[in-house]
């Protein structure tokens, strides 16, 4: 990168190419040429910077100034006075929402002072399309190293003591697994990455893998040589045409420069990774369905064990770590196993990526040391609740994990707090809630996603996920009863407890967690038939405010229930038997004199 | 059951035939007819259950499985709608009941036009942009219920 | 062999390494409630998704049950089989299982026999608490001349697509949809009509529920029955009559051919015949036709298909003429002993008795399900009026039986009529797998040799091997043998002989597990393979008992063929016992 002065990066990741990214790297290109200077600055595509609520983000080198929301437009503007005057673009410069002051460098934004990125480390750094970047920043020397100094034994040791544990959701010693693959004695073995990310709300392995695809593959070939196997393969959703692409251009790479294929870096180790395609099904991320899958069946599971490390794909052992995990271990193997066990708190260590979103400020990719708490990543790195509203609850581990409150805000995160306090890490979806987000309702949610995705082999949670399902859509219509509660509560307890899967195992956890946490609002759907954040529609309730109603008349003529009486020019009235609830009333009414009241009435 | 054109014929088994005929590379294979044909009718999967010799039962099994994979073509327009979590919470339903109103049609239906499907899928990564809706390879962030009909109109 | 010590509801149990949960308990006299789960060890047959979850079981530091069916006992394992976790979790899951299921279990096809039902009597539910119009999975029936799907009442147990698929490879069926709507069908979930189905029905023998059950012809049969103008005949097949008594509560493996005759005369059938005495009739032309080909053969005619097929189980007729279109003039022409027993009866009888083919109904009493396709085919019918007109299975006839009154068990033993009824030893092996061969063995000897054969009982052919070879002698001339049953065999000894890995003369292929015995119209195993065992054993008894156990003695077929039809393979004979194939892709 030394050649040019100057560096704009652009955030190549899925968020802000949707806002036209694309056309920003070549707005930039373009003026640059126009104005001669395409020998001074360089236009680098990056991946994902993760601060996706702010974005599209340019970032310019040196002087690391970070510029947010920007226009495909605003190139015209950065490179006249940026790149030619050494002024920075102050309307396209970061305010911070609290302190309300210009911040224009990312190490001093909030957002990103109490992060750490071990995974991300080159996420928003280096062109993914461009093997030299990954190099210039110490990529593939944690191969070398291991290939030239170690045998299998001592980096599987190495990685054992570093106590690195599966991102992917269980949290599994990686190392261990790593161990039980190599010491089975099979001439041919596999190693998978999971990169079948389903979690509905998550995108760090797409991030990753759009943003440092190399970290990736340098690791599965790392693995490789410490488990005894030739072939790895990469499980990737169809959905991620941006990560198919960049992960193709990263292993031709890869192989042009002989870190792939045959006689990898002179040693006797040779590996060469595969592409295969998830085809939309959650289930393929619990890894013996994903097995099947690559096999070309249904992505059923099978019971286990046999673990993949036995029997996994074409029943030989099968390394399988997500991709988040592989982005970890080059780091690892580079700067020691003490450095890695530094961070983090006693149990787990290292850093997680969350994918922050909801009714949050800063919605981005973070990655934040073990230990932290949920009230720095909510309040600090997340900025916060959106629009002033009240917190109410975070939800991690996607349609595995729990709703938590306020009172475990200060639990610090690792896979154990988050399993004592009723969630899980899962794969590292983080998603807000605020008070006008029904909890019955985000419980449904979660279920009806689960029966979508339920891949119907077991019992429980084929028909139970569905039961589950249909007792919760009961309450929000105000149709539930003490006796659902309890079902509800039986039910979930059995499917976690008989079904064969994880997915099934832990399908019920949003429904335990907000029933556990959230009993107040359960019981107002059912005894009072009202949903205290007014999210059930058929539990809502329109009133209209007698002292702003003018008696217009437009709310009666749009009712289709004949529910709302009231002369012209006087103040109308709802016929709460007559409502049906459309809402068409409150949509028409222009002088906000409709409202739905927070208790009932 | 649609009858195939030769060339279609020979396409499909040229497909099977960079996949080795394997019936492991089943799924592959799908992937690639879909992408070339747009969707997966009854005679291409029983075509493929031939080539890669299992039985068209098999073939459907997967086919059936994997939400990815559709049997019906989709509209001009293919318009996707995210509901994952973050735009869940950010109004994605209310965006949902919008589309289907203005369109006219079920989640998972096409217009009579053949013009735009609805489909709804899980998290496309945007979540900064919440709620989200794809229409094509273009993605729509930050949309509300009131916008649809006149992102609607682009398209006419 | 390595042991195992574990402990199953405070007992001490010592098992071999490598045997599950399930297994251990059993041994130790334990119970363990299943579904699924299905193994017929005898057979080689087993079923273990792990999907139901009702054989699950509390494992001591294990943080949820087990599935006993499939968890593998580990050194100083402790396991309870009913605690109370373990019984609240396995009624509630059977009670979701019950919340998607129809309710209509007092007209259901399968109740009584429905292991579903069972069930739920032996866990004591007695509710299903489950939402008011809980969503049922439903999907559209489908009835096939041999089979009815009625997939509403599946459980997803997987054994049919495990059979189907595993066990015969036939490929008819395989698991669609996900979630909730997933089901077991036939691609794009059409008829199984239009599927590769073979109609051996192997499925419907072990569904566990009403879902899979066989066209019921019981209330047709008694209209008929019941029609003054109508003369009813009714032949029963040798498999039968080793395995009604089942139905009975008799012990498997008892030979009720005479109380079974004696309740048929009771029924108002006019004619009581045995299919065995068409069994040697096609010993007769199957025989024939073997050593015209071997004749040829040897003597260097190399336009001779060999080895010579049986044709007498039309599943695999269907599964030939399905997978093996390039074959179709391989196995031998001779029609099944149904099929020639209808051609007989509805000719030379219906001459003899005076009466026109239109007024006689043939009814069969089968241990199969695709004979009532076979029966229907074409090329059975004269003028639309098929040669048999009825094939019942051994389950409908004890329907049958039961709503007639019939007290079986204190029927007396009568004989068959003749001259339809007379039958040899041969006839009778021909309902377990080897049993064709080697009765085409002791007439074919005796035909090609001229001599006496020294013995009767050929060992070598019997067993429930998969896949048997062997090679008889025949006074010097050594004649090679196979034999499979299960359709998955039978492909694979094809495509052996294609690969030149057999070298054969004859081959029997029978689509059933144990053949006919274990046909799919038999009385239900419920998963014991021992009871099929019995019935083979019960064959060979009643084989070993007869006086005449030769097709070629019967002095009725030595009749038949003086009085009608001259001589094996005559014109005659091939007009009205051999059939041609056809391609059916």
């Amino acid at each position: 990168m030394s050649r040019y002065k100057m560096h704009l990066l652009v955030c190549g990741g899925t968020g802000c190419r949707s806002s036209e990214s694309d056309l920003i790297v070549e707005n930039l290109k373009k003026v640059l040429q126009e104005k001669g200077l395409d020998g001074d600055a360089q236009v680098v595509q990056t991946g994902c910077f993760g601060f996706c609520e702010q974005g599209p983000i340019v970032k310019v080198l040196p002087d690391n100034t970070f510029y947010t929301s920007v226009k495909p437009s605003d190139a015209e503007g950065i490179i006249a006075e940026h790149v030619l005057k050494g002024r920075k673009v102050e309307r396209l410069l970061y305010k911070d929402p609290k302190q309300q002051t210009v911040v224009s460098d990312s190490k001093h934004m909030e957002f990103y002072q109490k992060q750490i990125r071990i995974a991300l480390r080159n996420c928003g750094f280096i062109d993914p399309e461009n093997i030299d970047e990954y190099i210039a920043r110490d990529g593939y020397a944690a191969l070398a190293k291991v290939l030239e100094e170690m045998t299998p034994e001592a980096a599987i040791d190495l990685l054992k003591k570093s106590g690195l544990r599966g991102r992917g959701g269980g949290g599994f010693p990686t190392g261990l697994k790593w161990e039980l693959a190599h010491k089975n004695k099979a001439g041919q073995k596999y190693v998978v990455c999971n990169a079948d990310e389903g979690d509905p709300g998550a995108f760090m392995d797409r991030s990753i893998l759009e943003g440092d695809p190399h970290s990736v593959i340098e690791a599965m070939a790392i693995c490789g040589y410490c488990i005894g196997a030739t072939k790895g393969m990469v499980y990737i959703r169809a959905e991620y045409p941006l990560a198919i692409q960049r992960l193709k251009i990263a292993l031709n790479q890869a192989r042009d420069y002989g870190l792939l294929g045959n006689s990898i870096l002179g040693s006797k180790h040779s590996f060469d990774i595969e592409l295969r395609y998830g085809a939309g099904a959650f289930v393929c991320g619990e890894e013996t369905a994903l097995i099947h899958s690559m096999e070309g069946q249904r992505g059923e599971p099978t019971v286990k064990p046999p673990f993949p490390a036995e029997s996994g794909y074409l029943g030989k052992p099968t390394n399988v770590n997500n991709v988040e995990t592989f982005a970890n271990i080059p780091a690892i193997y580079l700067r020691g196993a003490e450095w890695f066990l530094s961070i983090g708190t006693a149990k787990s260590k290292g850093t997680k990526v969350f994918a922050l979103a909801g009714k949050i400020n800063n919605v981005g990719l973070i990655e934040v040391p073990m230990g932290i708490t949920l009230r720095e990543v909510i309040y600090e790195i997340g900025g916060g609740i959106k629009d002033g509203k009240k917190f109410k609850a975070v939800q991690t581990g996607g349609p595995s994990g729990g709703c938590l409150t306020e009172k475990d805000l200060d639990t610090p995160i690792d896979f154990d707090n988050l399993l004592a306090v009723g969630s899980m890490m899962g794969s590292g979806g983080m998603i807000v809630m605020d008070e006008n987000d029904c909890m019955v309702s985000v419980a449904k949610f979660y279920l009806d996603f689960t029966v979508e995705e339920s891949c119907g082999k077991c019992a429980p949670c084929r028909v139970g996920n569905k039961r589950l399902y249909e007792l919760l859509n009961k309450i929000t219509n105000g149709k539930g009863t003490e006796e659902d509660l309890e079902q509800l509560r039986n039910m979930s307890v059995v499917i976690k407890d008989t079904a064969l899967c994880g997915l099934g195992q832990t399908s019920p956890n949003p429904v335990l967690s907000t029933m556990e946490n959230f009993a107040d609002e359960y019981a107002a759907h059912i005894h009072d038939q009202h949903c205290p954040s007014g999210q059930c529609k058929a539990l809502r309730q329109y009133f209209i405010l007698s002292e702003k109603c003018v008696g217009c008349t437009a709310c009666s003529k749009v009712c289709p229930s004949e529910a709302i009486s009231g002369e012209k020019r006087q103040a109308h009235l709802i016929d709460q038997i007559k409502c049906i609830r459309c809402g068409a009333c409150m949509e028409k009414c222009k002088f906000s004199a409709i409202i739905i009241p927070s208790t009932k009435i | 059951m649609e009858e195939l054109q030769s060339c279609q014929i020979d396409k499909i088994k040229e497909i099977c035939r960079s996949f080795n005929n394997a019936e492991g590379e089943l799924i592959n294979v799908l992937h690639k007819t879909q992408e070339t044909f747009g969707y997966l009718p009854e005679s291409v999967q029983r075509l493929i259950a031939a080539e890669l010799n299992i039985s068209a039962a098999q073939v459907y099994g997967v086919v059936s499985f994997y939400t990815f994979f559709t049997m019906k073509p989709k509209g001009k327009f293919p318009i996707s709608i995210c509901l994952g979590t973050a735009c869940y919470v950010r109004g994605a339903e209310d965006v949902v009941d919008e589309f289907k109103k203005a369109l006219d049609i079920k989640v998972g239906e096409v217009t009579p036009d053949g013009k735009f499907s609805l489909d709804c899928l899980r998290c496309v990564g945007a979540c900064g942009l919440a709620p989200v809706v794809l229409i094509g390879d273009k993605v729509h962030g930050r949309l509300e219920a009131n916008q649809v009909k006149e992102l609607l109109a682009q398209y006419e | 062999m390595e042991t195992i010590k574990l402990t199953i509801d405070n007992k001490r149990v010592i098992v071999t390494k490598g045997t599950t949960v399930h297994q251990a308990a059993k041994q130790a006299g334990i119970h363990i409630p299943t579904l699924c789960y299905m193994n017929l060890e005898l057979l080689n047959i087993e079923n273990k998704p792990g999907g139901c979850r009702i054989c699950v079981v509390e494992q001591e530091g294990r943080r949820n049950l087990a599935p006993s069916c499939s968890t593998v006992c580990t050194e100083g394992m402790v396991i309870k089989t009913n605690s109370p976790r373990v019984l609240n979790a396995r009624k509630t899951v059977l009670e979701l299982i019950l919340s998607d299921h129809p309710k209509d279990c007092l007209i259901c096809p399968k109740a009584g026999r429905c292991e579903l039902q069972t069930l739920a009597f032996q866990l004591g539910i007695r509710r299903i608490h489950s939402v008011e119009n809980a969503e049922m999975s439903t999907y559209r029936k489908d009835q096939s001349p041999s089979i009815i799907r009625d997939m509403d009442k599946c459980v997803m147990c997987r054994r049919c697509e495990m059979i189907c698929n595993k066990v015969q490879t036939v490929g008819a069926l395989s698991a669609v949809n996900r979630g909730f709507m997933s089901v077991v069908a036939p691609a794009f979930e059409q008829d199984l009509k239009h599927s590769p189905c073979t109609f051996c029905g192997q499925c419907v023998a072990i569904c566990p529920t009403g879902a899979l059950t066989e066209v019921d012809q019981v209330q047709r049969l008694i209209r008929a029955l019941t029609d003054k103008t109508k003369t009813v005949v009714v032949q029963t097949a040798p498999a039968v009559r080793v395995a009604l008594g089942e139905e009975f509560d008799m012990p498997p493996g008892s030979i009720v051919t005479g109380k079974m005759v004696a309740a048929l005369r009771e029924m108002d059938f006019k004619y009581v015949f045995d299919t065995d005495f068409a069994a040697d009739l096609t010993i007769m032309e199957e025989g024939s036709e073997l050593l015209d080909r071997l004749t040829r053969y040897v003597a260097g005619d190399k336009s001779v298909k060999l080895p010579i097929l049986t044709s007498c189980c039309p599943a695999w007729v269907n599964f030939f003429e399905y997978n093996y279109p390039d074959m179709l003039d391989v196995p031998s022409t001779a029609r099944s002993p149904q099929q020639m027993f209808g051609s007989i009866a509805k000719t030379y009888l219906a001459d003899k008795l005076g009466i026109k083919r239109e007024d006689m109904v043939v009814v069969s009493v089968m241990p199969c399900l695709a004979k009532k396709y076979e029966c229907q085919r074409d090329e059975f019918k004269v003028n639309g009026n098929p040669d048999v007109d009825y094939a019942i299975s051994t389950r409908e006839l004890a329907h049958l039986m039961r709503e007639a009154n019939i007290n079986f068990a204190a029927l007396p033993d009568e004989e068959f009529d003749h001259p339809l009824g007379e039958s040899t030893g041969a006839g009778v092996i021909f309902g377990a797998t080897g049993g064709v061969i080697e009765a085409a063995v002791r007439t074919a000897y005796e035909l090609f040799t001229g001599n006496k054969c020294p013995r009767i009982d050929f060992e070598e052919l019997r067993g429930l091997e998969g896949i048997r070879t062997a090679t008889v002698d025949f006074n010097g001339t050594p004649i090679h043998i196979g034999i499979a049953h299960k359709l998955g065999n039978a492909r694979k000894l094809l495509d052996g002989i294609r690969s030149g890995l057999y070298n054969l003369h004859a081959i029997e292929i029978m689509a059933c597990p144990g053949g006919c015995i274990g046909g799919a119209g038999q009385p239900l195993h419920q998963g014991d393979s021992s009871i099929i065992k019995e019935r083979f054993d019960a064959i060979y008894r009643e084989d070993a008992q007869k006086t005449i156990r030769k097709s070629h003695e019967n002095p009725y077929i030595i009749k038949l063929y003086e009085e009608f039809l001259g001589k094996p393979l005559s014109e005659k004979s091939h007009h009205l016992l051999h059939t041609h194939y056809f391609e059916k892709k």
